[in-house]
């Protein structure tokens, strides 16, 4: 009871460092700094057993903001340093702080493999398009085309879509959202922290200096109601400002129709294909972007497994003496 | 083979001679069983009471083509009645189960020696896989050699006519004929093997009596006496009083990740992706789980050091393992373990490089790369096993550094270390000194996340523990954990972290001389050359020669009283399976004295007579100059 008591006495305050926030003003990070802080409050989260785990890249140095525990690791392996933090203490509530080049360029092997494992945390990956620390090179989200400083001519190879990255990694929770839409972030973060397995979700966040605006023709806030539509478990996939517009599936397609086709949407199939061709839309500049919970299903999480599997041990061989161990196989022994 | 005394009426008309000790080669197709046959040797004759020392020799592919020169695996071990401390450097027999492996391995053949061959595999088209024009049987390539020509093939057949398996896989038990037959020269019993086999075959009672029926028909044809001219008797070894087992390197070492943590009071968690000769640490330590050891197998080396470095950040004592090209990939996250101050133990089995180099030989190529092969200034200690049977303490004495200093610590091991084995004297654990970690639970009025101790080490905070909470990272922090780029605070930080490195120095014992504590030369080694140069030197001494010898275990930081030693020789020589690192090393940390690097890169371990060869030539130049 007390401890409930205290936790709700905690407010978005609490989780804010006393560091100074670094990040270039007008960021998207910001933002998300902000939701998160008060969505960590909200949600009766407790500091002392919360820990964020970040890469490296603008959206990394997140966890020296946050009143938890926090590690600053390299770039790329955060996923692989929070498996360990999860192994060694399932207890702990673990959140990724990420980058679109961190996570799906040089980090994009841990990035499968921990959504292949399905451990128990949370990735907050900030999209924007754009290597940002490095000071403005194309990236692996970026659109063909792309001309920045390493690619004069245009980028020629095709972008990652990383909800499709993650399905293809068997991840069991998959969503996006946006950093301007503070309450649409705080569902997506409350649905993430109740799934009991990897959560991945996409932030889409401007940054304001190397890649400013660059999804503004689909989030501004005259253009998203038309451009976005946001996936509601059970309710009819219906966007557009006046609420008429809807999409439904038709063979391995996704297609437009009005609101009264459309079809009821759920994150749940059995198979990933539904959301597979919903995060698929992006690609099509007909088509609305995608936002809200694309993928939600259960799945075995590694950090228990492995637990279970030393427990096993125990209770079939007993808790392990190293005289055992030392003292075994064939031994003599001479006078 | 020397022969000390005849006849014993045991053996009927036969003489039983005995012997000091015998190095024994069996040779064959990767597939054909070497390394079972050898291990069962090597087992037996632990259980008989020799001291023993192996080297298995397998090639990388797991299967070359049947027949072939790389296709051919090898075991030598050597087996004696006294201290001995390397698998020998020549065979005194060789067992040749095809024309590949006598092709291979006839040149290291120690001269008169004896060679058995399966005459069954010399067909034409035997010869052709191996490539041979002629017939090495007829050729002369034997000439000098005792050679006995034993029809397996056929023998087995013969002794397996009753049994119901196929033809193909009566053949297969052709390696416990070929061992039954070794078992009747050296007097070895069989019931271990035969015991062992009902438990390898256990439900499939085909394959137990056809290799049991095998085993007995090669010991029983040992009667032929046209074959051989008489056994041989290896007695029982006088080692010192102990309780012994027979140990792999790999093996001790993982026993000794499970003893340091347990010593630290910690879990352990092991992460590891597969990489030859290192895999066997992360196999041993997935069965030690009810001891406290948590293992993931990682999906890359990074991610291995990462989560070994996630679960040290938690509170576990992190731990990876690894071989070279490893090495060379988790050179970023030992960085960061370094910089963060996390407690970490890396275990690096050696193997030939550079790049994949050769996966399955030896060599001791990371010394330097461990001590400075990181971006930055990055210290760490590094530890170096040198045999199997140090491996357990020395396994225990890398985790204490890493809890006591918090700190990464390499431990350094090398494919001959891995899986060679010999006998252990089992460790009083009543004398093993625990080091129980204490996590740092409140903030005192100076409580610094990167405050220090008397050893410079930082407090260890676990997350978890309410309003303990701080931030640690890659990037250069100030005391308080805070990113700092300030320019005195880098200096500090970085003069810190080599002086607590240097401090472990304080912890360690310096190395004692093995003979006079002056004279004309000291051998100084590292790691798994220590029985080669244990018994070359010790041969040196016994003829009178003026050379001590000593052996390095802690190698970075380097031991305190050094200098000291070193000045009353006039020459160090450093006998090495690289190019000339740890003279390299030496010269930097000790420049006063006058070192002759040796150094081998075949492969291959030193050779006693090689050493003693370039002992003899340094002392010779030394008294021309």
């Amino acid at each position: 009871m007390t401890d409930i008591a205290a936790k709700k006495t905690l407010t978005k305050k609490d989780f804010a460092s006393d560091q100074e926030v670094r990040w270039c003003p007008g960021c998207g990070d910001y933002a998300i700094l902000n939701a998160v802080q008060k969505f960590m409050a909200d949600s009766g989260a407790d500091p002392a057993k919360t820990v964020f785990v970040s890469g490296i890249g603008c959206s990394s140095r997140f966890p020296y903001y946050m009143n938890t525990y926090g590690f600053h690791t390299i770039h790329g392996r955060a996923p692989a340093v929070a498996t360990g933090v999860k192994v060694a203490n399932p207890e702990l509530d673990v959140w990724i702080v990420t980058g679109d080049g961190d996570s799906l360029s040089i980090g994009g092997n841990h990035l499968a493999h921990i959504l292949r494992r399905n451990l128990d945390v949370n990735i907050l990956m900030f999209n924007n398009e754009i290597y940002g620390l490095t000071k403005g090179q194309y990236s692996p989200t970026s659109p063909v085309g792309t001309k920045k400083k390493s690619t004069p001519m245009g980028s020629i190879d095709r972008p990652f879509e990383p909800a499709q990255f993650a399905l293809g990694a068997q991840a069991t929770f998959v969503a996006r959202t946006i950093d301007q839409d503070v309450k649409h972030m705080s569902e997506v973060l409350h649905k993430a922290k109740a799934h009991r397995g990897t959560s991945f979700i996409e932030i889409l966040q401007n940054c304001v200096i190397f890649n400013k605006d660059f999804y503004s023709s689909n989030v501004d806030r005259a253009v998203r109601p038309d451009r976005t539509i946001n996936l509601v478990e059970g309710e009819p996939m219906v966007y557009g400002k006046e609420r008429d517009k809807g999409l439904r599936f038709d063979g391995f397609e996704v297609k437009r129709c009005s609101a009264d086709e459309a079809d009821v949407w759920n994150p749940g199939t059995k198979s990933g294909a539904p959301a597979f061709l919903i995060a698929g839309m992006r690609e099509d500049p007909e088509m609305p972007i995608p936002i809200g919970v694309m993928r939600s299903v259960a799945a075995p999480n590694y950090e228990i497994g492995v637990n279970a599997q030393v427990d096993d041990a125990v209770a079939k061989k007993g808790k392990g003496d190293l005289k055992d161990l030392v003292y075994a196989g064939e031994m003599w022994t001479v006078e | 083979m020397n022969p000390k005394s005849a006849q014993d009426p045991q053996a009927g008309e036969l003489p039983l001679q005995q012997l000091d000790r015998v190095v024994l080669r069996f040779a064959g197709d990767s597939g054909d069983g070497m390394q079972v046959t050898g291990n069962q040797f090597t087992r037996t004759s632990a259980i008989f009471g020799n001291d023993l020392a192996t080297l298995p020799d397998f090639p990388a592919e797991i299967r070359a083509p049947a027949g072939t020169r790389p296709g051919v695996s090898g075991f030598q071990l050597q087996f004696s009645s006294s201290d001995i401390h390397t698998p020998g450097d020549a065979p005194d027999v060789l067992v040749a189960m095809n024309p590949a492996a006598l092709m291979v391995n006839v040149k290291s053949l120690k001269k008169g020696g004896v060679v058995v061959v399966n005459s069954d595999a010399f067909r034409e088209i035997d010869l052709k896989k191996a490539k041979c024009d002629t017939n090495p049987l007829e050729d002369g390539t034997l000439e000098g050699f005792r050679v006995i020509e034993v029809a397996i093939n056929t023998r087995v057949n013969e002794a397996l006519s009753d049994s119901p398996l196929s033809n193909k896989d009566k053949q297969r038990c052709k390696n416990f004929y070929t061992l039954g037959l070794m078992y009747w020269v050296y007097s070895r019993p069989l019931e271990p093997t035969l015991e062992w086999l009902e438990e390898k075959f256990k439900g499939k009672p085909d394959l137990i009596s056809a290799n049991q029926t095998a085993l007995k028909a090669g010991y029983n044809a040992g009667d032929i006496r046209e074959l051989f001219q008489g056994q041989y008797e290896v007695p029982k070894a006088e080692l010192p009083p102990a309780t012994y087992r027979n140990i792999m390197g790999n093996d001790a070492l993982a026993i000794g990740l499970v003893a340091g943590a347990k010593l630290a009071e910690l879990p352990g968690v092991f992460c590891s992706y597969p990489i030859t000769p290192a895999s066997g640490v992360l196999e041993a330590l997935a069965n030690y789980k009810h001891h406290g050891i948590l293992t993931v197998q990682s999906e890359d080396e990074i991610a291995a050091i990462c989560s070994a470095i996630g679960a040290s950040f938690a509170g576990s004592l992190g731990m990876t393992g690894t071989s070279g090209p490893g090495m060379a990939l988790k050179g970023e996250a030992m960085g960061l373990a370094i910089s963060t101050e996390l407690p970490l133990v890396i275990v690096d089995v050696q193997r030939a490089g550079p790049s994949t180099g050769m996966p399955t030989k030896v060599e001791q190529s990371d010394l330097l790369s461990s001590i400075y092969g990181r971006n930055g200034d990055a210290p760490m200690p590094v530890i170096a096993i040198s045999r199997p049977s140090d491996a357990f303490e020395l396994a225990i004495d890398a985790c204490r550094i890493a809890v006591e200093f918090m700190t990464p610590v390499i431990l350094l091991s090398d494919n001959f270390i891995a899986n060679g084995a010999e006998p252990w004297a089992l460790p009083n654990l009543d004398d093993l000194k625990p080091f129980p970690v204490k996590f740092t639970q409140e903030k005192g009025d100076d409580f610094l996340s990167f405050g220090r101790n008397e050893n410079h080490a930082r407090p260890w905070v676990k997350p978890g523990t309410p309003g303990m909470e701080f931030r640690i990272g890659g990037l250069e922090k100030a005391p308080t954990s805070n990113i700092s780029y300030d320019p005195d605070n880098h200096q500090a930080m970085t003069d810190l972290r080599h002086a607590k490195v240097r401090k472990v120095a304080d912890t360690i014992p310096t190395p004692e001389v093995e003979g006079a504590d002056s004279g004309e030369l000291l051998v100084v080694g590292w790691g798994s050359t220590v029985g080669i140069l244990k018994q070359a030197i010790d041969t040196c001494r016994e003829e009178g020669l003026s050379v001590s010898r000593l052996h390095l275990t802690h190698v970075w930081p380097l031991p305190h009283g050094l200098d000291e030693i070193f000045s009353k020789f006039d020459r160090i020589l450093v006998p090495e399976m690289n190019v000339e690192q740890m003279t390299i090393l030496l010269r930097g940390e000790l420049p006063n004295h006058d070192y002759v690097p040796y150094n081998k890169v075949t492969g291959q371990p030193f050779l006693i007579a090689e050493v003693i060869e370039r002992v003899k030539t340094v002392l010779a130049e030394t008294k021309k100059a």
